[in-house]
C-alpha cells in the first residue's frame, strides 16, 4: 500500500510495523508528529504499545532503559535540546548495550532559539556508543526504522534513526508501507538473551573496578565492528524481502569520477540533481552518500575514494575548534590510503541553523574545489563556511 | 509487642545475602531486608546511585537474590516506571517493581523523576532509605539534612541552616494510594507497611529513616536506639496517608525530649544548649501540625 506521508509519519508507521512494546517519549519540535502519531495508534488499539508519557527527555531515555532491560521493544523520538539532555543517559543506555530505537529530528541547538535543521544534535552524542543512520528520503526513513530494531536486538546496541527538521520531518512523499505479515517475518518479537527477569536473578550495571572495565568496553567496540556487517546482512535480507536497499553509505555516478561530493541527509537530493546536471556536460562528477556514521564505515569509503582527485565533503555542523565533523572523519579514514591514491579533501560548513542549501551552494563548493585543485596545492586544512557574511 | 511475636511476623525467607558491603550500623541493609522479606522473590529492584551501589557488590556479585538494575541517579522512578510497562506489555502483573534510592535521589536530584512519576500514579513502590546526607560521597548535606547538623559542606562554624525537606507531604501532595514513613527501629511497623504497599497499585512511596554511623558520627551499635530515638522524640513521627486525604499515626510517639537523641551524634556536638531548645520547639510546632492534619483526615 502506499501513502503520502510526512517524515515524521513514516517514523511512526515504521515503529508501529516493527510493534514496539513500550514507548516513552516527551514533546519537542520538530520531533512531536512522530508521538503524536504513536499515541493516537496506541490509543486507537492500532498498536498495542505501553505508551509512558513522561515528564522530560531524560526520563523518556531512562524509561526506554528499564523497557529494554525488562526484554521488550523500546521506542523514543526526539530532537536538539532533548538529545542533549538526554546526553548521561545515551551512554547509559549504549555501554548497558539496550537495544533501543530512536529516531532523532536533526535540529539546531541552542542559544539563540532555533528550530531548523542542523546536525550538530547527534554528532555531539558520537561516543555515546549509538549506532547513527542518516535518511535522505521518507521511504528509506520508514525501512529503516524497521530495520534499526533487528539491527539493534541482533547486536545490542541502541540505534539513532536521524532526519532532518523540516526538509524532511515535515515533507509529504509517497511511501510503501509493507504488510504487517512480512514485517512479522523480518522482524519476530524481542527475544533478549539477557532480561530482568525474576526466575532468574542478576545485577544489571554494577561496579566494574579497571580490572573489568576496559574489557567490557572492548566487548562494546567488538559489538560495533559487527554492527558494521550485520547491518549490510539485514539490509540485504530487506532487500530480498520488500525490494529496496539503502547500503551503508551510497556511490551515485562515481564510475571515471575525478571529483566526488560527500553528503548526508537531505542535501544529498539536491547534490545528485547538481550530479546530474554537471554529468550531462561531460563533467567527472560524483556523489557518495553517507547514510552510516557509526560504526563509521571505513571500508566503503575506502573503497568508493581511493583514486578520486578532489573529495569535497559538505557538512551541516561543525566543532568548534576543529571543523565539520563529517569532514574531519572522512580526512582520517582516507589517510591510510598510498600516497598516489589518497584524495585531496576539502572541507565546506553550509547550511547550519536551517539556511538553505540550495544547487547553487553546492555548484558554489564544487567551483572552490575546482580552483583550489587548479592551484594544485595541497587544500586548506581549515574549512570553508559558504555563504557566511565576511 | 514481645520479640517473639515480632520474629513470628517476620517472613524467614532471606533475600538479601550475606557479605554485603555496607558499614557496621548501616540502617540501609536492614531496611532492604524487611522490604524484600515483605515483597518476596518475585520482585525488581531499581538501584540509583547511593550507598547501596556501592553495598550491593560490584559486578559480577550481587547481594540481592532478586534482579537488580543500576543506574543513574536521578532516574530511579523513570527506569521502574519502564520495566513496569514492559512487564505489563507482556502481562506480567505478578512482579513487583522497587525504586530503592538515598535521600540524595529522591529529594534532591531524582525528584523531578520521581513527581513526573507519581503524578502518573506509575505502579511501582517507591523506597528512600533516609540518612540524611549524601553519605557515599563522604558526608555533603542534601536537602533532606536536618537543621543544625554538621556535614563536610555544611561546617560546624556554619551548619545547615535550613529545616529538612518534607518528603511525605510532598509525595501525599501526588495524591498517590499510599504514603507512608517507616524506621528500621519498628521493624513490625514497616513490615506492616511494606505488606500494604505491596497490595495497592499505583505509586507507592516510603520513606525510611536510616542511621549512618560514620555520617552522623554515632556508635556502630546505637544505631537502631537512635532510629528508635527519632521516632520516640517526634522528630521523625511514624505515619501514613492514603490518597493524599487520610492521615494517620501508626505508632506512640510519647514526646521524648529531643536532647538526648541530639547529643548521641557527632554531627550536632556543635549545638549550644539554647539552640537544641530551638530545634525542639521546631518539632513541637511540626507536631502539632502534623496531629491536626491527622485528626482533620487532611
Amino acid at each position: 500500500m502506499k501513502k503520502v506521508m510526512m517524515g515524521n509519519h513514516a517514523v511512526s508507521w515504521g515503529v508501529k510495523l516493527a510493534r514496539a512494546e513500550v514507548i516513552a517519549a516527551y514533546p519537542i519540535t520538530p520531533q512531536t508528529q512522530i508521538v503524536e502519531e504513536l499515541s493516537e495508534m496506541c490509543a486507537d488499539g492500532r498498536l498495542e504499545a505501553r505508551f509512558v508519557k513522561v515528564e522530560s527527555e531524560h526520563s523518556a531515555m531512562a524509561a526506554c532503559i528499564g523497557a529494554s532491560a525488562a526484554g521488550v521493544r523500546a521506542f523514543t523520538a526526539t530532537s536538539s535540546q532533548g538529545l542533549a539532555l538526554m546526553h548521561e543517559l545515551l551512554h547509559w543506555a549504549g555501554a548497558g548495550r539496550h537495544p533501543i530505537v530512536m529516531a532523532d529530528i536533526n535540529r539546531a541547538l541552542g542559544p539563540g532559539w532555533n528550530i531548523w535543521t542542523d546536525q550538530n544534535d547527534t554528532l555531539s552524542q558520537r561516543d555515546t556508543g549509538w549506532i547513527q543512520l542518516y535518511c535522505e528520503n521518507n521511504q528509506e526513513v520508514l525501512d529503516t526504522t524497521i530495520q534499526s530494531f533487528r539491527l539493534a536486538e541482533v547486536v545490542d546496541l541502541p540505534v539513532m534513526i536521524v532526519l532532518d527538521a523540516f526538509y524532511l520531518s515535515h515533507t509529504s512523499e509517497a511511501v510503501d508501507i509493507p504488510e504487517q505479515a512480512a514485517v512479522d517475518a523480518f522482524l519476530p518479537r524481542r527475544e533478549a538473551r539477557v532480561r530482568l527477569d525474576p526466575d532468574a536473578p542478576c545485577a544489571f550495571n554494577g561496579l566494574e573496578p579497571p580490572a573489568v572495565y576496559m574489557d567490557m568496553r572492548r566487548r562494546q567496540q567488538e559489538a560495533f565492528d559487527q554492527a558494521r556487517k550485520v547491518f549490510d546482512a539485514v539490509d540485504l535480507e530487506w532487500g530480498e524481502r520488500f525490494g529496496r536497499r539503502w547500503g551503508a553509505a551510497e556511490g551515485y555516478c562515481l564510475t571515471g569520477a575525478e571529483t566526488v561530493l560527500v553528503t548526508s541527509g537531505t542535501i544529498t537530493s539536491t547534490a545528485r540533481h547538481v550530479v546530474n546536471v554537471r554529468r550531462a556536460r561531460g563533467e567527472a562528477v560524483g556523489l557518495l552518500k553517507m547514510k552510516m556514521f557509526r560504526p563509521f564505515p571505513t571500508d566503503l569509503l575506502r573503497e568508493a575514494l581511493a583514486g578520486v582527485k578532489d573529495v569535497a565533503v559538505l557538512d551541516r555542523n561543525f566543532s568548534p575548534g576543529h571543523g565539520g565533523i563529517f569532514a574531519e572523519e572522512i580526512r582520517s579514514a582516507l589517510y591510510d590510503l598510498p600516497v598516489g591514491r589518497r584524495p585531496r579533501l576539502h572541507g565546506f560548513v553550509v547550511g547550519l541553523g536551517g539556511r538553505d542549501v540550495t544547487p547553487a551552494t553546492i555548484e558554489d563548493c564544487l567551483e572552490r574545489t575546482r580552483v583550489a585543485a587548479a592551484d594544485g596545492q595541497a587544500p586548506a586544512r581549515e574549512d570553508i563556511w559558504v555563504g557566511v557574511t565576511p | 509487642m514481645s520479640q517473639v511475636m515480632i520474629r513470628d511476623l517476620i517472613p524467614r525467607e532471606e533475600l538479601l545475602e550475606p557479605g554485603h558491603l555496607a558499614c557496621p550500623g548501616c540502617g540501609a541493609p536492614i531496611a532492604m531486608r524487611l522490604m524484600l522479606k515483605a515483597l518476596g522473590p518475585r520482585t525488581i529492584v531499581v538501584l540509583p546511585a547511593c550507598c547501596w551501589s556501592i553495598i550491593a557488590g560490584p559486578w559480577p556479585q550481587s547481594s540481592l537474590k532478586v534482579p537488580l538494575y543500576h543506574t543513574a541517579f536521578e532516574t530511579g522512578a523513570s527506569v521502574a516506571s519502564g520495566i513496569r510497562a514492559a512487564l505489563d506489555a507482556r502481562g506480567d502483573r505478578d512482579t513487583t517493581v522497587m525504586a530503592w534510592a538515598g535521600d540524595g535521589g529522591t529529594f534532591d536530584i531524582g525528584l523531578q523523576a520521581l513527581s513526573g512519576a507519581a503524578e502518573r500514579n506509575e505502579d511501582f513502590i517507591y523506597c528512600c532509605y533516609d540518612n540524611e546526607a549524601y553519605m557515599n560521597t563522604g558526608v555533603q548535606r542534601s536537602s533532606a539534612t536536618p537543621w543544625g547538623a554538621w556535614t563536610t559542606t555544611t561546617p560546624a562554624s556554619h551548619p545547615q541552616s535550613r529545616p529538612k525537606k518534607d518528603m511525605l507531604a510532598i509525595m501525599a501532595a501526588h495524591r498517590i494510594p499510599y504514603a507512608a514513613t517507616a524506621s528500621v527501629a519498628y521493624p513490625d511497623d514497616l513490615l506492616a507497611k511494606a505488606k500494604r504497599a505491596k497490595e495497592a497499585r499505583g505509586t507507592r512511596f516510603l520513606h525510611i529513616l536510616s542511621p549512618c554511623p560514620p555520617g552522623w558520627k554515632t556508635s556502630d551499635e546505637e544505631s537502631i536506639a537512635l532510629a528508635r530515638m527519632a521516632v520516640q522524640s517526634r522528630v521523625f513521627p511514624l505515619v501514613e496517608v492514603e490518597n493524599g486525604e487520610r492521615w494517620r499515626f501508626t505508632v506512640d510517639h510519647p514526646g521524648e525530649p529531643v536532647a538526648p537523641y541530639l547529643k548521641k551524634q557527632g554531627r550536632f556536638r556543635h549545638l549550644t544548649d539554647a539552640q537544641i531548645a530551638g530545634v525542639q520547639a521546631s518539632v513541637d510546632q511540626r507536631w502539632e501540625a502534623l496531629k491536626r492534619r491527622v485528626e482533620l483526615g487532611v
